[in-house]
Formats: structure tokens, C-alpha cells, sequence
């Protein structure tokens, strides 16, 4: 049967080209892999190559024509023995033309997901005080108890027992199957992990600091959050990456980081930020079963803080939603990770001045738990986000601009944010201090919005 | 994901493992896992050049990377593969997924971006996946691919499944410093994983020579302690000995093995590839010398173990497949426009 070459389009945005020369002639033999012709695009010369053999029966475009449009035939090859006449027959299919993409979504239309997680269940059972750094070591020996695949890899977290102590006695229960440390590669043990998700385990790559993880930043984002997707939905990565974020204390810029809004930004990713020992027991296990991977930001000046657990191995708490720390009427107050406990401090020194600040503990950056807030803001009007990192294209921003997008109308004062300050993280004691959020800050800016 | 409809004469259905030895040849291997290995060589280079005329036509949009000349590399090393192994590559994947045995009807249509393609129209010619066959992409960060499939292999130990990891990549890709990080693992706590570097000389339009101080590639894994073979990419018998040899050593519990399979890629880089790093002479000197498939299509009518007229059967089967498969590429639908805010996260 006969067939036509058209003219191809050799990069994905030519329209059309120009037929610079055919190489071979009419009634010339071609066998698959002969070059017929050259053809000029904007941007290079190209040839095009036989894919069928036969004889090249006609040359429908002759050389030197410009501007010819892709999928124009522009020649004929018919088989050995074939009839010049039978071109006619040779219905060449022209390429269907792609239906017009459907109008982009606003980023407001999109879905939001359909079943909220459950609200956290009401626990009046007994407790136990315990520090955050027991709370995640616990969260984890009990996840790996009840389920094989769980293990745990990192620098130090075996023999040494963990950087900051975190998988203290997990190396004894578990051994070095399921407890891991690992060389000082990050790229190279966050993919490891990450392939480890997809072959069927259920990881858990501590790093060391998130400060560190950048060199896996693109392994988690590349290759964990969007395989899903790009699978159509066959193999997501059940993975936790989990260690502590932003700033300890006078170790400079390059350890004093808050990643928090970069994760945020990534779908595909859940993010979460506990505050308190519950926060950190409940959200990991939670972190640990979800088939998706979760991006865990802990932060080393909390870990030795104590708090009341639940006594129960079942205990969990939902990712995807804040909890209401301090419920009051005059200005809403969002908060994560250490931010939270200046923010409770912030709310009781506002308390003595009259002011009743409600506080959220957003516990989940990704998905923002957004119906709490709204939700808060309906009622004070006012609202003021605190965070560590810094301002510029942050969780603060963010919130502001869910909340003008589903809480305009209820906006009484511009919402104010208190964040880092706009700069490396300074040595110096006095410096240091100067770029991070104060309770007086967040007093300062609750008092602004409620004109005070 | 909704499955590729079977094409009536899909792709050849290969036997991972132990083959069966009857009529041995001189090479040791018997006639019909030879006529097996040219269908499906065969199959590889026509879907490709089914693939860039679909290109031309522009059904077949942004990149797209043809395997065409390297086609003995991965149906050597699937010879040698058994059905646990997991395969994972980069971006220049079509030939691994069809030597997979994925389903070429549903690997055109992701590449048309339709519906029924493996990824449902949404990862593309880069991006395809398939856990029944165990195949594991499909990656676009170029050596990424290579800590994720020393993860796989990691999981393989870790289940104690007898599987092994087969990571491709290439030699522009070889010396990204992950896959230093992933040799140092992999020696380390001894995976069975077999790297396997398709030396095609070019990493885009940048030969071997102007990127690597060293171009003995499979010497790259000595500093670790992993030993490497350097092989005749473009002679499946030579793929399949190597493939076993590194296989059987990694299924031991000795961990990992490099191979450096020393191949060409006919085409350019990807479909828009001016190809101006190169003459034509080195081209058509590698396609007339060392063609895989006619090297292996020699032996075989060498060895009679074939005759023109079954080969000429062969020809037109695998054209059958490769028409099918395209019509199926374009009679598929896009993507519904909901699928757009699917598959970003599973229910937990
Ligand atoms: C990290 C990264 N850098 C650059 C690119 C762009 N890029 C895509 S393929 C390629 C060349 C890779 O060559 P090689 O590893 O030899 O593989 P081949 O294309 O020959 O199969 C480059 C530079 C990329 N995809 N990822
Ligand atoms: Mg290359």
C-alpha cells in the first residue's frame, strides 16, 4: 500500500519548516533508516528518515519550498511493484486535533477534599507526661512493633541512639535490620528510601536536621510526592521523613532554617508540624500508617519539653487538622510547632489586658486545615499568624490569602503576621534573638488588629 | 489505572528464567528464546519508529527519547531476569517497558497522552509504571533513577523476596554523585542490584570523552569494591552471558555488580536533536557493522534456525502489533478533565 510522509514536526513547538533538500529522487529504492530529506526549523537543520522500505514514488513538496505547514504530505513511497496510481487509496489519517484543554481551574475551584479527616477523638483516659522526644521514639517502636515493613534509617540512629536521642532503645528492641545508620549522603539514602517505599517497606528516613535534607530535596519532591501522579495513580510512596526543622540555638545560618513553606508548597507531599508530646505521638503513627508521603518537622528545642500523652497504643490524632489550643473571642491567633507555646504565652499576657485570643495550633501545614481557621475568624474577625521562618512567600502568606479568598467579609483589621526576620540566621547572641518571633511580637500585632 | 485492552496479537508473552533447552544452538541458547529475542528487538525498533512518525505527526508532544540501536541491552539483561527482579530506568524507557512485557497498546497511548495509557494520559513518554510487571520507571531527573533502584533492591533483601534490582543508566548520568552515594549503600550492606550503564558515547550532544576524566565506566564502582564487566552491548548472546553471570552473583547475596554495556543510539537525543555533535559516517558505520537485530538476524538464518519466510512472518506479526497499538494510541480518549485533581494523594 502506498503511503505519504508528511512533514514532521521535529521539536514539541514546530508549526511548520521549510523543505530545504531532498536527498533522494523520484523512483529511487529507500529502505528504512535512508534519509529522504532535510528539513530547516527555526531553530536547526534536520533530516528525516525512511520508516517503511519501498520506492519513493513521488515528491509532492519540491525543495527549497518554505513555510510548509507539519502534516502536509509531502511525498509518496509506494511498495516494490506498487502502482504510482494507487496513491489515491492510501488515505493518509490526519492527526486528530486535540480536544481544547478544559478551561484551568482557579486555584480557589479547585477540589477541596471531600471528607475532612475526622475531628480528633475526645479521650478522657489516662495519661502519661512525657517529653516530645520519648513521644516520637514511642510513636515509632509501637509502629514498628505492629507492623514488619516499618523501619528506621538515618545518620546515627542506631548505635549512637540517634543525634538527639530520638531512637534511644530502638536499635536494642529491633536490631540492625530495621534500625539503619546510614552513610552521610542524604540524596543517596532519601532516594534509597523512597525506592524502598515503592518495593513495598514502609520507611522512616530521619535526617539528621531538615538543614540536611535539601541534598534529598529533590528525591522527595521529584520522585516521592509526584509518582503518584505520574503514575496515574499505580505507585504512590509510603514514606516519613522526619527530623528536627528551623532554628536551635546559635548555630548559624546554614542549621538555623525553617523548611516548613517549601514542603507546603509541593502536592503530592502531606507536611505536619507537632507541638506538644500528644501532637508528636499521635501525628506520627498517624504519619507512619498514611500511604502517602509525609514530611515531618520537629524541632530540637521542643523535644525536651513534657507533656500529657494519652496512655493507649491506639491513640492517633488525624493529619489534615488544627486543634484549638485556647478558645477565645477577639482575635484568632495561628500557630505551629515551638510557635505554638509564644503564641499561649502571647494569649495569657493579652488575657490581662482584656484581650481573649483564641489559639490554633494548625499541627498540619499540607492540607491546611482551612474550615478551623475560617471557622475562627467568622468569630474574632482578626487573625494573626506566627511562624519562625521567614515572611516572603510563607505560611503566613498563605493563610492571609485563604482567608481573604473564604473570609473577606469577615475581616474587621488586614491580617498581621509575626515571622522570622528577613535574613540569614545571625551567630551573634543579640542577633539571634532579634530574628526570631518574640511573645511581645505577637502581643504587639494582636493588640494592632484589634487596634488596641 | 483502567488496563490497556489486550491487542488479539500482543507482544510476544517472554519467560523470565529458566528456559527451556531444547535444540541448542552454538551459542548455547536454544532456538526459540533466540526467535524470541529478535521479536522482541524487533518489536522495540518498530514501535519506536512507529513512535517518532507519531511524533512527526504531532501526536506525540514534548519529549520524546528512541531507543532505537540499544535494543539488545535490555532484551539481553530481561533474559536474564526472573519474575520477582524489579527494572527501573530513566527517560529513555519505551524498550524496558516492552521488554517488561508491558502492553505496547497502553505504552503508545500514554505516549499520545490518552486515557488508557499506563499513566492515564498524565505521566507521558517519561513517565510510566507498572506493579504487575514490576517495572519502576519511567524517571526525568537524570541518575535519580539509580538511588531509587538501590532502594528497590534494599526492599528485595529486606523481604527476602530472591528478587533483584536491574537500575539502568547512562553514561552522561554516570557521573552524577547520587550514584556514587548509591554504590557506597549497595557494597555496603550488599543489595542485589545490577547497574547497568548503556554506554551510547553521548549524553545529549556531549560525548564520553568531553564529560568523564575516566570512560572505563564499569570501573566506576572500584573505589566501593564493586566489580564490573564491560560488554558488547550491541550482541544480545553477550548481554544475556554477562546479565546471568552478574545475576547469579547478586542472587548469592554478594551484592552488586556494574555492567557497562558499550552501545549507540541511532537517533537524536530526543526528537528535536539537530545532531550536529556527530557525522553521519559514525552513524551509518554503527548501523551497517553492528545492528543488534541484524546481527542476531545473521545468526540465526546462519544457524537455520530461521528462514527468510519465517523471519519475513516475523516482520510482518510485529508491524500488526505496532499498527494496532498506534490506532489503539489515537482511537483512545484524552484524559476526562477530572483526572486533573486525581492521584495526588491515596486515602490514608
Ligand atoms: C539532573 C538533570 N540534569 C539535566 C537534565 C537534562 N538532560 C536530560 S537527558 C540528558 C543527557 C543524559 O545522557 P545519558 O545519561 O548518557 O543518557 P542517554 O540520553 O544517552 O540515554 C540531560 C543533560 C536532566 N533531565 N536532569
Ligand atoms: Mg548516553
Amino acid at each position: 500500500m502506498a503511503t505519504q510522509i508528511l512533514m514532521p514536526a521535529l521539536s514539541p513547538t514546530m508549526t511548520e519548516g521549510k523543505l530545504a533538500k531532498w536527498v533522494k529522487a523520484e523512483g529511487d529504492k529507500v529502505a528504512s533508516g535512508d534519509i529522504l530529506a532535510e528539513i530547516e526549523t527555526d531553530k536547526a537543520t534536520m533530516e528525516i528518515e525512511a520508516v517503511d522500505e519501498g520506492i519513493l514514488a513521488k515528491i509532492l513538496v519540491a525543495e527549497g519550498t518554505e513555510g510548509v505547514p507539519v502534516n502536509t504530505p509531502i511525498a509518496v513511497i509506494t511498495e516494490d511493484g506498487e502502482d504510482v496510481g494507487d496513491i489515491g487509496v492510501a488515505a493518509v489519517k490526519a492527526p486528530t486535533p486535540a480536544a481544547p484543554a478544559a478551561a484551568p481551574a482557579t486555584a480557589a475551584a479547585a477540589p477541596r477534599p471531600s471528607s475532612q479527616p475526622a475531628q480528633e477523638p475526645d479521650y478522657s483516659g489516662p495519661t502519661v507526661h512525657i517529653s516530645v522526644r520519648e513521644a516520637l521514639r514511642d510513636a515509632m517502636a509501637e509502629e514498628m512493633r505492629a507492623d514488619e515493613l516499618v523501619f528506621l534509617m538515618g545518620e546515627e540512629v542506631a548505635q549512637y541512639q540517634g543525634a538527639y536521642k530520638i531512637s534511644q532503645g530502638l536499635l536494642d528492641e529491633f536490631g540492625p535490620k530495621r534500625v539503619i545508620d546510614t552513610p552521610i549522603t542524604e540524596q543517596g539514602f532519601g532516594g534509597l528510601g523512597i525506592g524502598a517505599a515503592f518495593g513495598g517497606l514502609r520507611p522512616i528516613v530521619e535526617f539528621m536536621t531538615f538543614n540536611f535534607a535539601v541534598q534529598a530535596l529533590d528525591q522527595i519532591i521529584n520522585s516521592a510526592a509526584k509518582t503518584l501522579y505520574m503514575s496515574g495513580g499505580q505507585m504512590g510512596a509510603p514514606i516519613v521523613f522526619r527530623g528536627p526543622n528551623g532554628a536551635a540555638a546559635r548555630v548559624g545560618a546554614q542549621h538555623s532554617q525553617c523548611y516548613a513553606s517549601w514542603y507546603a508548597h509541593v502536592p503530592g507531599l502531606k507536611v505536619v508540624a507537632p507541638w506538644s508530646a500528644a501532637d508528636a505521638k499521635g501525628l506520627l503513627k498517624s504519619a507512619i500508617r498514611d500511604p502517602n508521603p509525609v514530611v515531618f518537622l520537629e524541632n530540637e528545642i521542643l523535644y525536651g519539653q513534657t507533656f500529657d500523652v494519652p496512655d493507649d497504643p491506639d491513640f492517633t490524632l488525624p493529619i489534615g487538622r488544627a486543634k484549638v489550643e485556647r478558645p477565645g473571642a477577639d482575635v484568632t491567633i495561628t500557630a505551629f510547632s515551638l510557635m505554638v507555646g509564644m503564641s499561649l504565652d502571647a494569649a495569657e499576657a493579652l488575657a490581662t489586658e482584656g484581650i481573649e485570643a483564641e489559639v490554633i495550633n494548625l499541627r498540619t501545614l499540607r492540607p491546611l486545615d482551612t474550615d478551623t481557621i475560617v471557622q475562627s475568624v467568622r468569630k474574632t474577625n482578626r487573625l494573626v499568624t506566627v511562624e519562625e521562618g521567614w515572611p516572603t512567600a510563607g505560611i503566613g502568606a498563605e493563610i492571609a490569602a485563604v482567608i481573604m479568598e473564604h473570609a473577606f467579609d469577615d475581616l474587621d483589621a488586614p491580617v498581621a503576621r509575626v515571622a522570622g526576620a528577613d535574613v540569614p540566621m545571625p551567630y551573634a547572641a543579640n542577633l539571634e534573638k532579634l530574628a526570631l518571633p518574640t511573645v511581645d511580637q505577637i502581643v504587639a500585632a494582636a493588640k494592632s488588629v484589634c487596634y488596641r | 489505572m483502567a488496563k490497556p485492552p489486550n491487542n488479539a496479537k500482543s507482544a510476544p508473552k517472554h519467560k523470565k528464567g529458566a528456559a527451556k533447552k531444547n535444540k541448542s544452538t552454538s551459542s548455547g541458547v536454544n532456538a526459540e528464546d533466540l526467535l524470541r529475542f529478535y521479536r522482541q528487538m524487533l518489536l522495540i525498533r518498530r514501535f519506536e519508529e512507529k513512535a517518532g512518525q507519531l511524533y512527526g505527526m504531532g501526536l506525540i508532544g514534548g519529549f520524546c527519547h528512541l531507543y532505537i540501536g540499544q535494543e539488545a541491552v535490555v532484551v539481553g539483561m530481561m533474559a536474564a531476569a526472573n519474575k520477582q527482579d524489579s527494572v527501573i530506568t530513566s527517560y529513555r524507557d519505551h524498550g524496558h517497558m516492552l521488554a517488561c512485557d508491558m502492553d505496547p497498546n497502553g505504552v503508545m497511548a500514554e505516549l499520545t497522552g490518552r486515557r488508557d495509557g499506563y499513566s492515564k494520559g498524565k505521566g507521558g513518554s517519561m513517565h510510566m509504571f507498572s506493579r504487575e510487571k514490576n517495572f519502576y520507571g519511567g524517571h526525568g531527573i537524570v541518575g535519580a533513577q539509580i538511588p531509587l533502584g538501590t532502594g528497590l533492591a534494599f526492599a528485595h533483601k529486606y523481604k527476602e523476596d530472591g528478587g533483584i534490582a536491574h537500575a539502568y543508566c547512562g553514561d552522561g548520568a554516570i557521573n552524577q554523585g547520587q550514584i556514587y552515594e548509591s554504590f557506597n549503600m549497595a557494597e555496603l550492606w550488599k543489595l542485589p542490584v545490577i547497574y547497568v550503564i548503556e554506554n551510547n558515547r553521548y549524553g545529549m550532544g556531549t560525548s564520553i570523552e568531553r564529560a568523564s576524566a575516566t570512560t572505563e565506566l564499569y570501573q566506576r564502582g572500584a573505589s566501593f569494591g564493586i566489580p564490573g564487566a564491560q560488554v558488547d552491548g550491541m550482541d544480545i548472546l553477550a548481554v544475556k552471558a554477562a546479565g546471568e553471570k552478574a545475576a547469579a552473583r547478586c542472587r548469592a547475596g554478594k551484592g552488586p555488580f556494574i555492567l557497562e554495556m558499550k552501545t549507540y543510539r541511532y537517533r537524536g537525543h530526543s526528537m528535536s536533536d539537530p545532531a550536529k555533535y556527530r557525522d553521519k559516517e559514525e552513524v551509518s558505520k554503527v548501523r551497517k557493522e553492528s545492528d543488534p537485530i541484524d546481527n542476531l538476524r545473521d545468526k540465526l538464518i546462519a544457524a537455520k534456525v530461521a528462514d527468510e519466510a519465517t523471519l519475513k512472518d516475523i516482520d510482518k506479526d510485529i508491524k500488526a502489533i505496532v499498527t494496532a497499538a498506534a490506532e489503539f494510541a489515537q482511537a483512545s480518549e484524552e484524559p476526562d478533565p477530572a483526572e486533573l485533581y486525581t492521584d495526588i494523594l491515596l486515602e490514608a
